[in-house]
């Protein structure tokens, strides 16, 4: 009985230790229902976003970059369909063996090998690996026709971008690579894998218009991002299309003439409506390599280069303009009433103060006219009339003529040059101008720093006494759009300078290649209705000391390449009929007449046989002018 | 003592049509109705297919009924008897998975029987609340309040919590030592013991702490701030409750949870089953889930209340209190209030020893109704 007692006792004991448990079980199984209650009621919201985020993926369809035509409408820059051969291992079972397989039917060399099978391991297994790009039709070929031999393996096309012109034409297109860093700005598509943006010339300057705008694709994946279905579509809108004014066929031409010299440029331009026909800058490099990606080496040899295949020297590069300037020069003599007639006597020399200032030639030219000066490219005669003139009104006439600042082409990295005036020389130099100077500044030496593509809008301006500026685009196309009239030609304000001045310029022009005692008579065009007038320009990079000078000067050819002096040539054709004109640099060419001139010589000949202004141009969009800027 | 007085005065021996009419039916329907949620959710795990999991749950189900109703039918007395052996057997088993198992896996926890991969920490669940019910059973109110008569027990707790968590099983060995607190707790053991262990728990944790393997260490750190590293270690547990919290009310339909059929869900299968469910059915199912639960533990509790003798109420109430566990740390677990320790939820996840040991504490709880007015003596022997 005892233990009958205690065992009610003990039950008792029980059961309230018992409740005591059973109620605190009881009250976490209530905490569990409030957080039931919490997740699904009070943050449900919250939760279905999340869900849905992670369910839903946008991906961005990058639009195909919009065409670059040349002024015909043939393409400079397109996108070629670009055939990668991929691999998907969870369908290839065995790699190795499918990749032995593959490698008899293309080229797979050891590098590929291992980059594909470390890519595989990598990645999770329905993920398409790329084990080659850049098929040819016959390689694709070979790999459908060979399909079931291949399990996994499957042919994907992209998009890339193409240069046919090659390295003829990357000054003026400049090129697409990756984009860098600094390139970001928010837009997604900028940070799609392998997105390409314009990073020089057109393709930099009108990278907005040619990109298009991306369109997107929602579609569902699961946590490894495997794609199950697509749930909506938007298709981007391609990249507009950009016309031209180069002509494709002689910008090949100028490029390929000019890679006769080490360094050299050369601007061929419409003299009525300003349109770049061609510009060459020699050396180049070929766009498509950096498309591609160029090795870490590939792209410091470019850098350190020191012909700089980089630099579009047509445009960003300064050059004094030598004896091209004398023009100039003349025309600020005749605006200050210095007649045609007036003449100086050239003894090979001028004396100012205690310095002597040279002729090119050492023994002189005797009496001299204006044309005369031109015609023989007299030194001293120039000397003579600038000391009357004075550098700023010089100046001033350069300003006219669109020398001194950028002349305002559609391309990134144009250099303005100098033009020195007295206010010029104190703001940026801190001392007064010189006497002498001015003479210096007359034969377009000195301070003088003027690019090709001024040079040439110079001679343009010369020509038509109008003030022609350069343009290298006609306009943007939109995707399907109908194509409509050319733009008309633009119409030029006349220059501020009489007619009979710039007729006797032009009549110096004639003369110097086409009297046979003119500097560039040698480069002449013989052909009847299409010769040329010009300039010649031998512009120094050294100085040439006292003691040189009575040893007689050395000769370019015996100088390092370096030291030699720059070659220039300005000129225009038709002489009678003028249309286009052609400013030619080579850098330490030697003499302008001997090396520039036949090079502008051989440019204009295949201009005017080309003749690319008469022949009908690509139609484009009426308010094609609206150019979008990039 | 004469042997018909070991016989229970007022409840003769029964006869086995008596036992069977005696078995919990209401008990055994809520069972199957949990098991049918499992298999429901396991037919949605495989994206509607009984393949690979609901049929064979069903098989192991089935399996495990049957063991229910041997062990229920079985006497009391015969597992009173064989208390002490059976918690010998189960020990064996843990030390030969430790000897066994020091190879593979990093942490190998069963043993292959071929149809089932036997995981001994799970069937020393039930073995201990049977040991310690049978020990204090045999111990007077007065002699619970003597330390030395607690060593025992100790020992038959620290023995088996040790070897688990040196697999290591945080989840089990923790279980283990709960359901243990709960037998000694309703078997009077003084209150301020209770309270000398926890204070000495707490100031062991730092200590302990540097015993925890690192992706040990990693998920109670991410349990502690899971939004830390959402990719990483969180990731699992970001996911849930995504999973959780989009169910919403009434839930996005069966065969219908994108975390779950994206794979966002880890373990979908098992321990995370129930973030399936709540995903699919809202709060209704996810509640309607949980009363279940929870009228299943009332029924251990009334029939742990019920019994006539100590160790029949200490085994239901150490059993109930077992699944208990089960539960709430799986529930709190998911639901992102408890570090993830891979405890299944009873009855529902996939995985076979789970569903058999609660199947096997089921049986003995039923055993503890049928037999229910038996009452054994202090020392083993009935009593009039």
């Amino acid at each position: 009985m005892l233990q009958k007692n205690e065992d009610v006792e003990r039950q008792r004991a029980f059961s309230r230790r018992g409740l005591l448990l059973g109620g605190a079980q009881a009250l976490l199984l209530t905490g569990l229902a409030a957080r039931m209650y919490y997740l699904q009621v009070v943050e449900a919201d919250r939760y279905r976003t999340l869900a849905e985020d992670n369910r839903i993926n946008l991906r961005l369809l990058p639009p195909p970059r919009g065409r670059i035509l040349d002024r015909f409408g043939y393409a400079l820059a397109s996108n070629r369909q670009n055939f990668r051969v991929v691999l998907v291992r969870e369908q290839a079972g065995d790699v190795e063996r499918v990749l032995n397989a593959l490698s008899q039917l293309m080229a797979l060399d050891e590098h590929d090998y291992k980059r594909v099978l470390r890519e595989v391991s990598r990645k999770r297994g329905f993920v398409p690996v790329t084990v080659r790009e850049n098929l040819t039709w016959d390689e694709v070929s070979r790999v459908e026709v060979n399909g079931p031999d291949l399990p996994g393996v499957s042919i994907e096309m992209g998009q890339i971008r193409d240069y046919p012109y090659a390295s003829s034409m990357s000054h003026v297109l400049g090129y697409v690579a990756a984009v860098a860093e600094r390139d970001l700005t928010g837009d997604p598509l900028l940070e799609l894998p392998g997105f390409r943006i314009g990073k020089n010339g057109i393709e930099q300057k009108y990278d907005l218009a040619l990109r298009g705008s991306a369109g997107n694709s929602q579609i569902e994946v699961n946590a490894y991002g495997r794609v199950i279905r697509e749930l909506n579509r938007e298709e981007g809108k391609p990249g507009d299309e950009l016309v031209l004014t180069v002509d494709g066929g002689l910008q090949t031409f100028v490029h390929q003439r000019l890679m006769s010299e080490k360094s050299a440029s050369a601007v061929v331009m419409d003299i009525e409506t300003g349109d770049v026909l061609a510009l060459g800058s020699v050396p180049s490099y070929d766009p498509n390599a950096f498309n591609i990606g160029l090795t870490v080496k590939q792209w410091n040899d470019l850098l350190n280069d020191p012909l700089k295949p980089l630099n579009n020297k047509a445009i960003a590069g300064l050059y004094a303009p030598g004896s091209t300037f004398k023009m100039i020069v003349a025309l600020a003599a005749l605006k200050a009433g210095i007649g045609p007639d007036h003449r100086a006597f050239c003894p090979g020399f001028m004396t100012l103060g205690r310095a002597r200032f040279h002729c090119w030639k050492r023994h002189g030219h005797g009496w001299v006219d204006m044309i005369r000066g031109i015609q023989h490219s007299c030194d001293v005669f120039f000397y003579d009339v600038s000391r009357k003139v004075g550098v700023d009104n010089i100046a001033a006439m350069a300003r006219t003529f669109g020398l001194g600042e950028p002349v305002g082409i559609d391309l990134f990295g144009e250099k303005g040059g100098v033009i020195p005036t007295r206010d010029w020389k104190l703001a940026n130099i801190g001392e007064p101008w010189q006497g002498g100077e001015t003479l210096v500044a007359s034969i377009g030496q000195g301070f003088v720093l003027t690019t090709p593509l001024q040079l040439a809008v110079m001679t343009a301006r010369l020509a038509t006494g109008k003030a022609v500026v350069p343009r290298l685009t006609r306009g943007v196309r939109a995707e399907n759009e109908d194509p409509a009239a050319p733009p008309p030609a633009p119409d030029f304000a006349p220059l501020d300078v009489p007619e009979a001045h710039l007729a006797l310029m032009r009549e110096a022009m004639d003369a110097v290649s086409n009297h046979p005692r003119g500097t560039a008579y040698r480069a002449r065009i013989e052909d009847e209705g299409w010769e040329l007038a010009g300039k010649t320009g031998t512009s120094q990079v050294r100085r040439i000391t006292m003691a040189e000078r009575a040893a007689g000067v050395t000769k370019n050819e015996q100088l390092p390449w370096r030291r030699r002096d720059h070659a220039l040539f300005v000129s225009y054709a038709p002489v009678h009929k003028p249309r286009y004109c052609c400013a030619v640099v080579v850098e330490h060419g030697g003499g302008g007449s001997k090396v520039a001139a036949p090079i502008a010589r051989d440019i204009l000949i295949e201009t005017q046989r080309r003749d690319p202004v008469a022949h009908p141009s690509l139609p484009i969009l009426a308010d094609g002018l609206s150019v979008k800027r990039g | 003592m004469p042997a018909d007085t070991f016989l229970s005065t007022r409840n003769p021996e029964m006869t086995l049509r008596q036992k069977i009419w005696q078995l919990n039916w209401g008990l055994v329907i809520l069972l199957c109705l949990i098991a049918a949620v499992g298999f429901a959710m396991l037919y949605s795990a495989a994206n509607g297919s009984v393949e690979p999991w609901a049929s064979r749950q069903m098989v192991r189900f089935g399996l495990g009924v049957v063991i229910m109703f041997t062990v229920a039918l079985i006497d009391v007395r015969f597992w009173f008897r064989y208390a002490y052996l059976i918690y010998l057997a189960s020990l064996a088993l843990l030390v030969a998975v430790e000897v066994m198992g020091s190879v593979g896996m990093g942490a190998q926890r069963w043993i292959d029987l071929g149809f089932i991969r036997l995981q001994p920490s799970e069937v020393m669940k039930v073995c201990l609340v049977l040991a310690l019910a049978r020990y204090f059973h045999g111990v007077s109110t007065e002699e619970i309040g003597r330390p030395t008569y607690l060593l025992l027990p100790l020992a038959l707790i620290l023995a088996p919590a040790a070897l688990v968590l040196k697999q290591p099983d945080l989840g089990t060995a923790g279980m283990l030592l709960l359901a243990a607190a709960a037998v000694l707790f309703c078997a009077g053991v003084r209150w301020w013991k209770f309270a000398i262990v926890f204070v000495g728990g707490c100031a062991a944790v730092p200590v302990a702490w540097q015993f925890l393997r690192d992706y040990q260490k990693a998920r109670v750190m991410t349990f502690l701030n899971p939004e830390n590293d959402p990719l990483g270690a969180g990731y699992h547990s970001l996911q849930a409750m995504i999973a959780f919290g989009s169910g919403a009310v009434t839930g996005k339909g069966f065969l219908q949870g994108t975390q779950s059929h994206l794979n966002f869900l880890p373990e979908k299968q098992t321990d995370f089953i129930f973030t399936m469910l709540a995903e699919e059915f809202g709060l209704v199912g996810s509640l309607g889930l949980l009363g279940l639960y929870f009228l299943l533990l009332a029924y251990g509790f009334a029939i742990a209340f019920r019994a006539r003798n100590q160790f029949a109420r200490l085994l239901a109430i150490g059993l109930t209190t077992n699944l208990f566990l089960y539960v709430f740390i799986n529930m709190a677990m998911v639901m992102g209030v408890f570090p993830v320790v891979g405890v299944p939820l009873p009855l529902v996840s996939y995985g076979g020893t789970a569903l058999l040991t609660v199947m096997t504490a089921m049986g003995l709880i039923i055993s503890c109704y049928i037999h229910r007015d038996i009452r054994i003596s202090r020392r083993g022997t009935s009593e009039g």
